[in-house]
């Protein structure tokens, strides 16, 4: 009961980012820049059959749920994904907590069986 | 389940608390029995657990079945407290963790209304090396890749 509280509230926290990748482009265009490193959105364009105005709206959903941000090069415009918001001391007790988490289920399940 | 953080270093300790529909004696075989504790902490242990003992377990947690894990056996209070060190995180097979610093598990029992409340908290990682952190970030990262990969594969199929 406890776990499953705490399973639905990190699923609202994250929900704004499942909805950001609930589409086929936004998730192609987060592959690219996580591989090919910051884009101009001509760049991005470049490989998509859509218009360049639609790709603008897909980076900006992806920017709202904190995926990406925009950075200025020079003259240029360009998207990167953005560097996880937490520290990492913070973020390595995340992994710690997550860990916890799925153990203590698992004993939930074997003693009250 | 709750996290609480101490307020002497946010980033030092965990404590989480989940309440069990089962007597303390049956949470505390769970928990004192190396075979049973390894059932939920994904590890087979060859030894028991007592006091002072240091026990070897085979990880059995999908992917990293050629570790082993080591658990420091501190204090075993039946019903009451079981409380191990040991390397969080000890994921590379070729390093010596035994130089570096554990962190402190403390598993606590207490009678709750219908069950056992169940107290646990992990703390000391404020001494954990930079480096090792960073090591449990890959493990994630590799996790999070795969999932991403099934999402690409899921969409495809779609």
């Amino acid at each position: 009961m406890l776990q499953g509280r705490s399973v639905a509230a990190s699923l609202r926290k994250g929900a704004p980012v499942f909805a950001a990748l609930g589409d086929e482009t936004r998730l192609r265009i987060v592959a690219r820049l996580s591989s090919d490193g910051p884009l101009s959105i001509a760049r991005i364009t470049d490989g998509e059959a859509v218009t360049r105005q639609a790709i603008t709206k897909h980076l900006n959903v992806l920017s709202s749920a904190g995926l990406v941000h925009g950075v200025r090069r020079g003259r240029e415009r360009l998207w990167e994904l953005k560097p996880a918001p937490l520290d990492d001391a913070r973020r390595y007790l995340d992994l710690v907590s997550a860990r916890w988490d799925r153990a203590l289920a698992r004993l939930k399940l074997l003693v009250e069986d | 389940m709750t996290t609480t953080t101490n307020p002497a270093s946010e980033t030092d300790r965990i404590e989480k608390r989940i309440t069990l529909r089962a007597a303390p004696s049956r949470v505390w075989q769970a928990i004192s029995s190396s075979r049973e504790f390894g059932t939920w902490f994904e590890a087979e242990f060859r030894e028991e657990f007592a006091p002072g003992a240091t026990v070897h377990g085979r990880i059995t947690h999908k992917g990293f079945e050629h570790l082993t894990m080591e658990l420091q056996i501190e204090r075993m209070e039946p019903e009451r407290l079981f409380s191990f060190r040991w390397h969080p995180f000890a994921i590379e097979p070729d390093v010596d963790y035994s130089a570096e610093s554990t962190t402190l598990v403390e598993i606590r029992l207490e009678p709750a209304q219908g069950g056992t409340e169940l107290i646990v908290s992990e703390s000391g990682f404020d001494r954990i090396p930079a480096s090792r952190r960073a090591k449990a970030f890959e493990m994630n990262a590799k996790g999070w890749a795969e999932q991403l990969r099934n999402i690409e594969r899921h969409v495809a199929g779609a």
